[in-house]
C-alpha cells in the first residue's frame, strides 16, 4: 500500500520532524491533548492508493481512498486491470467458439455467462422453445451448483480478507467437491465452454448424478459448518454488521442487482420475475434480507445456497427421469456433428463419429467440416438476454449481422455495474470498512473487465 | 406476400452482382469469374433452406410481413453463405444484402402496445419526433431515438408511473461502418421491476464524424461507468457526463478498440512447423 501526502509537504504524522506534537496514540495519555490534535490534523487529508495489487481488493481491483484520520471521505474505485478484450476476440470467432470466450469472464460463474451467451444467440435464432427440456435441466443443474460455487468463494475470499483463514479454507474445501461433479461433465474444473448454442456439450455422463449426490451429502455438512463458524461470530458480526449500507433508492439508481438488491428486502430474482431455462416449474423461495448491510448479504448467500440444493435435488430427479433423452436441438444444422469421447489420447471427437464421417457417408464428412470450420449463420438483428447470476443481473447483448460470428457480443456484468457502489457503501466508513464493503459487492474482476 | 417480394428482392440482388458485374474486370485480369458459363439458377439447384429459415427466427422476425419490413444495412461479399441463388462452390463471389429488422406496425403486440400508448400519450406531440421508429423483434421492442431527444424520453421512461422503467441495466455500443451518417449505435436497455420486468430498449446513433450523445447519467446514475465504457470501446462522447474518461483501457490509449476499423491484432503463431496466422487474418467464412 503506497501512501502519498497532498502536496503541501511535511503533513506525514510519524515522519516528519518539526510536527512532532502532532503524532499521538489513541491509549493512555491526555485525551483533551488528543482531542485538540484531531481538530490539528483535521484538515489533513491522505490520499491512499489500494491495489490493483492488494491481497483484500478482491483481485486487481484498484481502490483510491480519500481519508481524514480513519474515515474514508472519498473512495473511488479504478478497473481495467484485467481487461483482455473478450467481446472484440469473440467478434472473429464463430458462434459455437464464442462460448470458450466467454466462459472466462467472471471466472467464478462460468457456467451464467456460457448460459447467457447461448440463450442469446439462440434468441437470435428463434430456437429458444425447441430447446429440449433435458439441456435446460441440465444448465439449471450446473449454473445452481456454480451459483454455490460462486457464494462459497465470495464468503472465504471474504473472510480471508477479514483476517479469517479457516473460512477460506472450508469454503474452498468444499467448493472443491462441486468442482469434483464438473470435471465429471465437462471434464474441466472451470472454464468449461460446457453449454453450446442449443444445448450443451455432451450428456451428463453415467455414474456423474450418483457421484454429485455422494458428494452432496458431504457439501450439506460442510454448508453447516461454514454457517456456524460465520452466523453468530461475534468478530464477523461487528466487522459486518451495519457496515456498507445501501438503500433500495440507491440500489435503483445505481442499477444494482443480486444479493445487493435482496438485502434491501426487495424479492427481485430473475429466476421468479422473468424465467427462462423453465425455472417456473422449480420449487425454491428467494431469500431477502432487510438490513441493507454486509452482513445481510452474507446471511443470503448462506440461504441462496440451501435454495440452490433445493433446485438441485430437483433437477437431479428430473435428468434420472430423462435419462436418454436428447441434450442438444434436433437441427443438424445447428447441433455439433461429433459426440465426445475420451480416447487413449485424451478427449476427443468419438471413433464412431470418425469411422462414419471417414468411411462411410461423404455427406457426414461435409456436413462436418462445414459446421466446424464454417459455423452456422444467425439471422440478422439484435438481442437482449439476461439471467440471474450469482452477483445479480448479468445479460448479454448480442448483435447479428447474419453472419456466422457475432457481430457485437456485449455483456452487462453484474459485478462491472455493482462495482459502481463502491464508493457509495464506504464513503463516512472507516478504512477497514472499505474491505468489508468491497467483499459484499463480491466483484470479481475478470468479468468487470472482460 | 411481403415476404416473398423481400426474398425475390434478395434474390435480385445477388443475380445483378454476380451476373451484370463489370464485363472489362476480367479483361483486366482482376476479375476471374467466369461469368458466361457460370450456372444459372433454376429451381432445383437451390439450396435448402435451414430450419432457422423455415420455421425459426429467420422466417419470422427479420422478414415478419405483418409487422415490418426488413431495412437494408449493407451488403456481405465472400464466398459462401448464400442460401439463394445457386452457387454453392462459393467461387462466384457472392454479393448478398443484409436486411435488418425494420419499423413494425401495430398492434406490437405483448406489453409493447402499453408502453407506446402511455409514452405517446406523455410526451404527446413530441412523440414523433421523440420516437423516430419502433421495432418489435424476437419479443423485444426497440425504440429509435434521435441523441437529442434521448434525455427527455429517459426522463419520461423512468419518472412516468404508467412506465416506471427504474433502471438502466446498461449501455451497450455497436459500429455499423456501412449506415453513412450514423455509423455508432449507443443501445440502453431499461428494465421495469413495478411492471414485472419489463424491458425495453433504446437505441440511439450519431455519425463517426460527430460523435456526440447526451450523457443520462443525470438521470440514471448508473449509466456512470457504462457510458465510460462505450466512450472508451467506441468513442461516442456522452456529454453532460460528469467524468467521461477512459475506463478498461489505459488513459493514453490511442483508439477505441471495438470499433470495426480498430484491427484485433496478433501475431502468427507457429505449431508443429506450421504457421497459424493471427485471427483476424485468418481465412474467413462469414
Amino acid at each position: 500500500m503506497a501512501t502519498h501526502t497532498d502536496s503541501t509537504e511535511s503533513q506525514d504524522l510519524y515522519g516528519s520532524s518539526d510536527d512532532q506534537d502532532a503524532t499521538f496514540t489513541a491509549s493512555g495519555g491526555d485525551w483533551d491533548q488528543v482531542v485538540e490534535d484531531i481538530s490539528a490534523v483535521g484538515e489533513e487529508r491522505i490520499v491512499v492508493n489500494m491495489g490493483p495489487q492488494h491481497p483484500s481488493t478482491h483481485g486487481v481491483l484498484r481502490l483510491i481512498l480519500e481519508l481524514d484520520g480513519e474515515t474514508v471521505r472519498e473512495a473511488r474505485a479504478g478497473i481495467g486491470y484485467l481487461h483482455t478484450g473478450i467481446e472484440k476476440n469473440m467478434e472473429y470467432r464463430t458462434w459455437t467458439q464464442g462460448t470458450t470466450f466467454c466462459t472466462r469472464m467472471d471466472y467464478l460463474t462460468p457456467i451464467f455467462n456460457e448460459t447467457a451467451f447461448c440463450l442469446g444467440v439462440e434468441k437470435l435464432l428463434g430456437i429458444t422453445d425447441q430447446i429440449p427440456q433435458r439441456a435446460s435441466d441440465i444448465r439449471i443443474l450446473t449454473m445452481e451448483l456454480n451459483r454455490i460455487g460462486s457464494h462459497m468463494i465470495a464468503l472465504g475470499t471474504g473472510g480471508m480478507e477479514l483476517g479469517a483463514t479457516t473460512v477460506m479454507t472450508v469454503c474452498f474445501r468444499e467448493r472443491e467437491r462441486l468442482l469434483r461433479f464438473f470435471e465429471a461433465v465437462s471434464g474441466l474444473r472451470m472454464n468449461h465452454a460446457y453449454v453450446r448454442p442449443g444445448g450443451v456439450a455432451q450428456d451428463v455422463p453415467a455414474g456423474a448424478l450418483d457421484l454429485l449426490e455422494d458428494e452432496l451429502v458431504d457439501f450439506r455438512r460442510g454448508l453447516r459448518e461454514v454457517e456456524s463458524l460465520l452466523l453468530a461470530n461475534p468478530v464477523l458480526r461487528a466487522r459486518t454488521v451495519n457496515v456498507g449500507h445501501l438503500s433500495l433508492t440507491g440500489c435503483m439508481a445505481l442499477g444494482i442487482t443480486g444479493p445487493i438488491l435482496r438485502s434491501t428486502g426487495l424479492p427481485h430474482d430473475l429466476r421468479k420475475a422473468d424465467p427462462y431455462c423453465g425455472y417456473e416449474t422449480y420449487d425454491f423461495d428467494v431469500i431477502t434480507r432487510d438490513t441493507t448491510d454486509a452482513y445481510g448479504r452474507l446471511c443470503i448467500r448462506i440461504d441462496e445456497m440451501w435454495e440452490s440444493l433445493k433446485i438441485a435435488q430437483q433437477a437431479i430427479a428430473r435428468l434420472r427421469a430423462s435419462e436418454g433423452q436428447p441434450y442438444m436441438v434436433e437441427d443438424k444444422k445447428i447441433a455439433w456433428p461429433a459426440q465426445l469421447s475420451v480416447g487413449a489420447d485424451g478427449q476427443g471427437n468419438s471413433l464412431d463419429h470418425i469411422r462414419k464421417i471417414m468411411g462411410e457417408s461423404m455427406e457426414s464428412l461435409i456436413h462436418h467440416f462445414k459446421l466446424v470450420t464454417e459455423g452456422f449463420r444467425v439471422p440478422p438483428g439484435q438481442a437482449y438476454v439476461a439471467i440471474e447470476s450469482p452477483k445479480g443481473e448479468l445479460a448479454v447483448h448480442v448483435v447479428s449481422d447474419g453472419g456466422t460470428r457475432p457481430y457485437r457480443a456485449h455483456f452487462r456484468d453484474p459485478s462491472f455495474n455493482n462495482l459502481q457502489a463502491a464508493s457509495v457503501l464506504s464513503e463516512g466508513g472507516l478504512v477497514a470498512d472499505v474491505i468489508v464493503a468491497v467483499a459484499s459487492i463480491d466483484p470479481v474482476m475478470g468479468g468487470v473487465d472482460r | 406476400m411481403p415476404e416473398d417480394k423481400a426474398k425475390k428482392d434478395a434474390v435480385a440482388e445477388v443475380e445483378t452482382a454476380t451476373t451484370h458485374g463489370d464485363e472489362n474486370a476480367a479483361a483486366d485480369g482482376k476479375n476471374t469469374i467466369d461469368r458466361v458459363n457460370a450456372p444459372l439458377a433454376t429451381e432445383d439447384q437451390k439450396v435448402s433452406s435451414t430450419q432457422i429459415h423455415e420455421t425459426g427466427a429467420g422466417s419470422v422476425s427479420t422478414l415478419d410481413p405483418e409487422h415490418s419490413s426488413p431495412v437494408r444495412m449493407g451488403e456481405r461479399h465472400g464466398m459462401f453463405g448464400s442460401s439463394l441463388g445457386s452457387d454453392t462452390s462459393g467461387y462466384g463471389q457472392l454479393v448478398q444484402a443484409i436486411y435488418y429488422p425494420g419499423a413494425s406496425e401495430r398492434p406490437y403486440g405483448g406489453y409493447f402496445d402499453e408502453v407506446a400508448d402511455r409514452l405517446e400519450e406523455v410526451l404527446a406531440e413530441k412523440y414523433q419526433q421523440a420516437v423516430t421508429r419502433v421495432v418489435i423483434d424476437r419479443r423485444e421492442m426497440t425504440l429509435d431515438v434521435p441523441p437529442e431527444h434521448l434525455r427527455l424520453v429517459a426522463q419520461t421512461l423512468r419518472d412516468d408511473p404508467g412506465l416506471r422503467f427504474e433502471m438502466c441495466s446498461g449501455v451497450s455500443g455497436v459500429h455499423f461502418p456501412d449506415d453513412v451518417g450514423r455509423e455508432l449505435h449507443a443501445v440502453y436497455h431499461f428494465t421495469s421491476i413495478t411492471h414485472g420486468s419489463r424491458r425495453v430498449r433504446v437505441e440511439v446513433k450519431c455519425s463517426d464524424d460527430d460523435p456526440h450523445i447526451p450523457s443520462i447519467v443525470s438521470i440514471y446514475p448508473a449509466a456512470d461507468w457504462h457510458e465510460r465504457e462505450t466512450y472508451d470501446m467506441f468513442g461516442i462522447v456522452f456529454t453532460g457526463h460528469p467524468g467521461l474518461t477512459r475506463i478498461l483501457m489505459p488513459d493514453d490509449w490511442p483508439g477505441h478498440p471495438q470499433r470495426k476499423d480498430y484491427p484485433l491484432g496478433g501475431i502468427p503463431v507457429e505449431y508443429k512447423g506450421a504457421t497459424v496466422p493471427a485471427p483476424d487474418e485468418r481465412r474467413s467464412y462469414t
